[in-house]
Parts: structure tokens; C-alpha cells; sequence
């Protein structure tokens, strides 16, 4: 008992437990809503062991199916934007600065990749990675706005990158629209040549829309880890996110660090963006509205520390309700408890202080006895 | 000019609810909250509003304006989350706001399941009816805007706003107000608590933003939707900034913005606007606001202590 109090108590563990904490309380906040509306948690826990693994545990011991690979493809589908767009909050995160505008950054992904796969012309295996470095740019550029105003104005990037999710929604709708035919709600197939899509991964987890992506994503949390951990650069860029005026009077460039750094992390939710062009759809979509990729990423980021390796989990986690939506509604349950999960797990992380003097209050009394 | 007449009645039904929300705004980010999930707050509203509405039309003719302030109401106790995390907790204020956003998408949707057995409430079919003054509508011009055939919540705005600046600036409870997100510790000095203004700027701009979400949906919809609100309440933060966090300049900024959208509408009406696409006026409120704030970068208008959490032993 007293190993594990200890355990608690230590401020090392802190960052992982209190993100844990927080899960934790998230799934049993939304047990609790689900039981207070009459309905039962238990489908909760196996819609979303199901959209991981693929086993329905309802299934175990009758003669229906057990295992279906399609549901673990999907899982991954549903992940490989939401560790993107976390990676880029996390990226923001680490220099101090909050990237609120991954929405934005993703669509202008989207439009950019789908413009790339539409107007140009590549040999294969060259043009998917000339799409994608042209969703890396359009959310580049997104994030390169609130950076340089920023740096030059110091405006607030939050408010900026706020007023440029809705710009891009609007900007992005338009040119979607005129690049489909009529009143077109997408543009037409990008060719084969240039999307990610695969009929062997598809095979494999019986016909889901598996696709290459997620090397892609491995390519980008092992470059995230690399620039933070591994150069000056992302030194520096840790440095001024601990203590701006310090690093200052070190003699680092910290606007000009800032602006890097949101371009940095426009760029990993343009790819988040260009992930659902070339790989989920296969094509480029007019949007009612946000579909909270960006917003996601916040939550990803807050549960994964900021870090590379974290937002890979956390983004399999969040991943992993996205995919149980579909399963839920199946079962008859309101797909929407997933996002209530999602916000109430981003309030708790939120409350770390209190957690942390709970946490501290334990140690005080061991200490005492 | 009927055209034009037609254009601004249907401007003040559309800037109602940002002006309201953006009050709301307004009385947080001058106690020193920044206060984002403003959005999330009036789907809130909307989705309380529309479905009281739904279940007492037809009980009394007072049905609208009860489930404007449930609305309200509602709107002011969830805004109790973003004041804990952000007030007591220390918690960022832009991530508290975010998971008020999220919560809102999540919570609202989920209700009109419970409740309803769908995606949005039922629709309702009594709302607000307008109302024509007698002798003001024969003023020239405004009558016809102001005046004849109206929602009345258009008047409870114009009220809201003058109210909202005789509080803020003409009462002690405005100036401590003002003092919670300018220089908080020297509020402290007086003997006045930071936590309870705060607490007390939060819930307003939940009641507010509530009651500007259950206007909007009253008046502009049949029925509570996720896409409802659909980035009003991000308009209305638009509105406090570029109006200033004051009063009157949200006022102004809150119809300009409310004309924009009317004008992506009518576009094609106008010849010289033919160029202009409707997602031109649609972004423009959002463009304008960048602009706006990198011409005020060098003066300082925000709130001076805002988004920062009141630490008690800080010097």
C-alpha cells in the first residue's frame, strides 16, 4: 500500500499520471451519463473494444463471428489525422504558443492536396509524395499567418487562428465547389496514381479503407521527436517556451523561432488534411462545418504531454472512439457520448493543479506518519 | 431602397444574437477570462430554448420568452465549468473554452437523442410573432427597420447594450469589474474579491451567450441543429475584439458583421458585387477582425490582465 502511495505521490509520475487520471474519469463520466439516460455503459466499453481490436465480445460463445479484421483498419483510419493534428498542437505546445487553428490548417490540407491530385501530373509513387508536401504547404501556410503577426504585431495567435478556421472553411468550400462539376458537394476521384489507397492493405482488413498513411505518420513523429529532442533548433524552441525573455537574453531569435514553430505545426495538420484526400476518401469535400479534427488534436496533445511518442498514443486512443461511433449507433447507442468523453477528459487535464496538490497532499501525510 | 430596407430589417435579426453573445463576451474578458467556448455556451442556449419551446408552445403566448430565459439559464451554469477551471483551477482559459466548445457539439446532440430519439429536437412551430409599434413605424426609414413587423428581442438587445455600458461604466460594481481584469491585485488591496468578480463576469457572459443562442434558434430556425449556431458565437468574439471590448463599438461591430452575412445573400443582386463570390462576405467578418487587430497591435485596448489565472501571493 505504501509502494504505491509512493508511487502516486512522486512529482516524476506526474505527467503520465495525471493524463491517465484523466481517461479514466473521462470513460467513467460518460458511464455515468449513459446509466442516468437509461442506457447501458457496458455497450460503451464493447463498441470501443471492437473498434480497436475487432473481437465483439457479445459474439464470444455464440456461432457468430468473433473477429473482423475490417474494424481494426478502420481504427487506424480513424487515428492517422488525429495524431497529426495532435502532433501539431504538441509542436505549438513546446515554444509556448497555442495552435487553435488546426481546423483551419487541415481544410487548407485538404484543398491544397486535392488541387495537386487534380491538376497535376506526376509518374507514380513520385506524385502521392508531391500531393502530400502540397498539403504540408497549404497548412503550412495557415499556420505561417498567425506566426509571422505573431512575431512582426505580437497578435495573439489564439484569435487569429480562430478568425482563419472559419476563412478556410469558406475559402476552402469555394474552390472545392468550382472544381467539382454542377452543384457538387466534391470534387471528382483523384487518379489512383496519386492517392495513398491500397488494394492490399484493403485485402488484409477485409475491405476496409486501410491505406499507406500511416507511415507517413510514423515518418512524422519520429521527424517531431527528432527536431525537438535532437537539434539546436528545437533547443532553442523548448528553450523559449519555458522562459521567452531568457532565451532572448541568450541571444535566440525568439520571433522569428515563433513563426517557425507555427509553420512547422500548420504543416503537420495540412498533412492531417491531405491524409483524408489521398487516403480516407480519395477525394477532395465541400464541409457544412468543422469536423473538429483540429480540436481533437488540442485533446490528443494535452493527454500525449506534447510529445511524439505521446501523441502516437493519444491519438490512438481518441482514434479509437471516432471508430466506435459508427458501432455505437449501430447498437443504439448516441454516437455523441464519444465527443462528450473526448471534452470532459480534456476537463480534467485541464484541472491539473487540483490533482496535483491532491496527489501532493498524499505525499504530506506519508511523509508525516 | 426597399431593397436596402429589406436587407437591414433582415441585418437586425441576424446581428441580435451576436451583439447579445458578444456582451456576454465583453463583461469575461473584462474581469480578466478569456472567455472562447462563447460558441459552445449558445448551442447551449439554442438546443435548451428549442426544445422548452417544443414542449410549452400553444400553453401560453409567454412560451418563446420562458424558453429564452431556461436558455439563459442554462448558459449560466455551464459557463460555471469554464469559471472553476479557469478561476480556481489555474487552468488554461483557451483549452477550458475549447472543451466547452467540444462539450457543447457532444452534449447537445446527445440530449436530442435521449430526448428526441434523433440528431436535432423536434421542430416547433410557434415562435416569436412580430410586432408592429403604431406610431413609430411611420418614421421614415427606421420605422420600417425598427419598428414594424419586429421581434421584440431585437429591442432587449438594444436595452442589453445600453444597460451593459451604464453597468460597466457608471456603477462601483463596473469599475470592479473593470479593475478584476486590469490590475487585479490592486482590487484585492481594496478589501475586494478577484475570484468573485471574475466568477461573476464568467456567468454573465454564460447567460448572455445562452440567451443570444435561444434568440438565434427562435428566430432564425425551426428547430435546434448541430450546425445551429454555426460560428455565430465565434462572430461574437470577432464583434468584442473589433468593437474594442466596449459597448457601443461591439454594437457597431455586431451589425456590420450581421450585414455581411445578409449581404453574401443579396449579392447577386448587385451587378458590381458579381465578382465576389458569396464566400467572400461569408470569411469577410473573420478577415476584417485579423486586420483590425494588427492595426490596434500598438496600442493597448485588451483587458490588461486577461487570460492570465489571479495568483493571491504574486507581487
Amino acid at each position: 500500500m505504501t509502494n504505491i502511495k509512493t508511487f502516486l505521490s512522486d512529482e516524476k509520475h506526474q505527467s503520465f499520471l495525471i493524463p491517465a487520471i484523466a481517461i479514466v474519469l473521462g470513460f467513467l463520466s460518460g458511464s455515468i451519463i449513459m446509466l442516468l439516460s437509461g442506457l447501458n455503459p457496458v455497450d460503451l466499453f464493447t463498441s470501443f473494444v471492437r473498434a480497436v481490436t475487432g473481437i465483439n465480445l457479445p459474439n464470444i460463445g455464440t456461432d457468430r463471428d468473433v473477429f473482423n479484421s475490417r474494424y481494426f483498419g478502420e481504427f487506424f483510419v480513424f487515428s492517422i489525422p488525429l495524431i497529426l493534428t495532435g502532433l501539431s498542437v504538441s509542436f505549438a505546445f513546446r515554444t509556448g504558443l497555442f495552435n487553435i487553428g488546426g481546423e483551419g490548417q487541415v481544410m487548407m490540407g485538404a484543398l491544397f492536396a486535392s488541387g495537386a491530385g487534380i491538376f497535376l501530373d506526376f509518374p507514380p509513387l513520385i506524385f502521392p509524395v508531391v500531393v502530400l508536401i502540397a498539403g504540408a504547404l497549404g497548412g503550412a501556410v495557415w499556420g505561417f499567418i498567425p506566426g509571422i503577426l505573431k512575431a512582426k504585431f505580437r497578435v495573439h495567435e489564439v484569435v487569429v487562428t480562430i478568425m482563419l478556421n472559419y476563412t478556410a472553411l469558406y475559402v476552402s468550400n469555394f474552390y472545392i465547389r468550382s472544381w467539382g462539376e454542377g452543384n457538387a458537394i466534391r470534387t471528382e476521384n483523384l487518379p489512383s496514381k496519386a492517392t495513398l489507397q491500397s488494394d492490399l492493405l484493403s485485402s488484409l482488413t477485409n475491405n476496409s479503407r486501410l491505406h499507406w498513411g500511416f507511415i507517413v505518420v510514423i515518418v512524422c513523429a519520429v521527424i517531431f521527436w527528432f527536431i525537438i529532442n535532437k537539434t539546436t533548433f528545437g533547443y532553442e524552441l523548448k528553450a523559449v517556451g519555458f522562459n521567452p525573455l531568457a532565451s532572448e537574453y541568450a541571444g535566440m531569435k525568439v520571433q522569428r523561432n515563433a513563426a517557425l514553430s507555427m509553420t512547422i505545426a500548420g504543416a503537420f495538420s495540412g498533412l492531417a488534411g491531405a491524409m483524408l484526400v489521398v487516403g480516407t476518401f480519395g477525394y477532395g469535400r465541400v464541409l457544412p462545418g468543422f469536423e473538429n479534427y483540429g480540436f481533437d488534436g488540442i485533446a490528443v496533445a494535452l493527454v500525449g504531454g506534447s510529445t511524439a511518442l505521446g501523441s502516437v498514443l493519444a491519438g490512438l486512443l481518441f482514434g479509437g472512439l471516432k471508430a466506435a461511433q459508427p458501432i455505437m449507433q449501430v447498437s443504439r447507442i448516441p454516437r455523441d457520448i464519444a465527443i462528450i468523453i473526448i471534452a470532459v477528459i480534456i476537463i480534467y487535464v485541464a484541472m491539473r493543479e487540483p490533482f496535483k496538490q491532491l496527489l501532493l497532499k498524499l505525499k504530506a501525510k506519508e511523509e508525516e506518519n | 431602397m426597399d431593397l436596402l430596407i429589406s436587407m437591414l430589417s433582415l441585418t437586425i435579426v441576424f446581428s441580435t444574437p451576436i451583439v447579445i453573445t458578444s456582451l456576454g463576451g465583453m463583461f469575461s474578458e473584462r474581469s480578466g477570462v478569456t472567455n472562447i467556448g462563447l460558441e459552445g455556451l449558445m448551442m447551449f442556449g439554442a438546443f435548451t430554448a428549442a426544445s422548452v419551446l417544443f414542449f410549452i408552445e400553444g400553453e401560453t403566448a409567454l412560451a418563446p420568452w420562458i424558453a429564452i430565459f431556461i436558455g439563459a439559464l442554462v448558459g449560466g451554469l455551464i459557463s460555471l465549468i469554464h469559471a472553476y477551471l479557469s478561476i480556481h483551477a489555474n487552468a488554461d482559459q483557451i483549452i477550458s473554452g475549447t472543451a466547452i466548445n467540444l462539450l457543447a457539439t457532444g452534449a447537445t446532440i446527445y440530449l436530442a437523442q435521449v430526448i428526441f430519439g434523433q440528431q436535432r429536437t423536434n421542430s416547433f412551430s410557434n415562435s416569436f410573432s412580430r410586432f408592429t409599434f403604431p406610431v413609430l413605424s411611420e418614421i421614415p426609414f427606421i420605422g420600417p427597420i425598427l419598428f414594424h413587423r419586429v421581434y421584440l428581442t431585437v429591442h432587449l438587445a438594444i436595452v442589453l447594450v445600453i444597460l451593459s455600458w451604464f453597468v460597466l461604466y457608471k456603477t462601483s460594481f463596473g469599475l470592479r469589474l473593470r479593475a478584476a481584469g486590469e490590475h487585479p491585485s490592486a482590487l484585492e488591496s481594496m478589501g475586494v474579491s478577484v475570484y468573485k468578480m471574475r466568477y461573476i463576469g464568467v456567468v454573465l457572459s454564460g447567460i448572455l451567450a445562452g440567451l443570444g443562442g435561444g434568440i438565434l434558434v427562435l428566430t432564425q430556425d425551426i428547430q435546434y441543429t448541430v450546425m445551429s449556431i454555426g460560428g455565430t458565437g465565434f462572430i461574437a468574439l470577432a464583434a468584442l475584439i473589433f468593437g474594442r471590448w466596449k459597448p457601443a463599438g461591439l454594437l457597431g461591430a455586431g451589425v456590420f458583421f450581421g450585414f455581411s452575412r445578409i449581404f453574401a445573400l443579396y449579392s447577386n443582386r448587385f451587378a458590381i458585387l458579381e465578382p465576389f463570390p458569396d464566400a467572400f462576405f461569408f470569411a469577410l467578418p473573420y478577415v476584417l477582425t485579423i486586420i483590425a487587430l494588427v492595426l490596434f497591435s500598438r496600442q493597448s485596448v485588451a483587458p490588461k490582465a486577461i487570460g492570465k489565472p489571479y495568483d493571491k501571493g504574486e507581487r
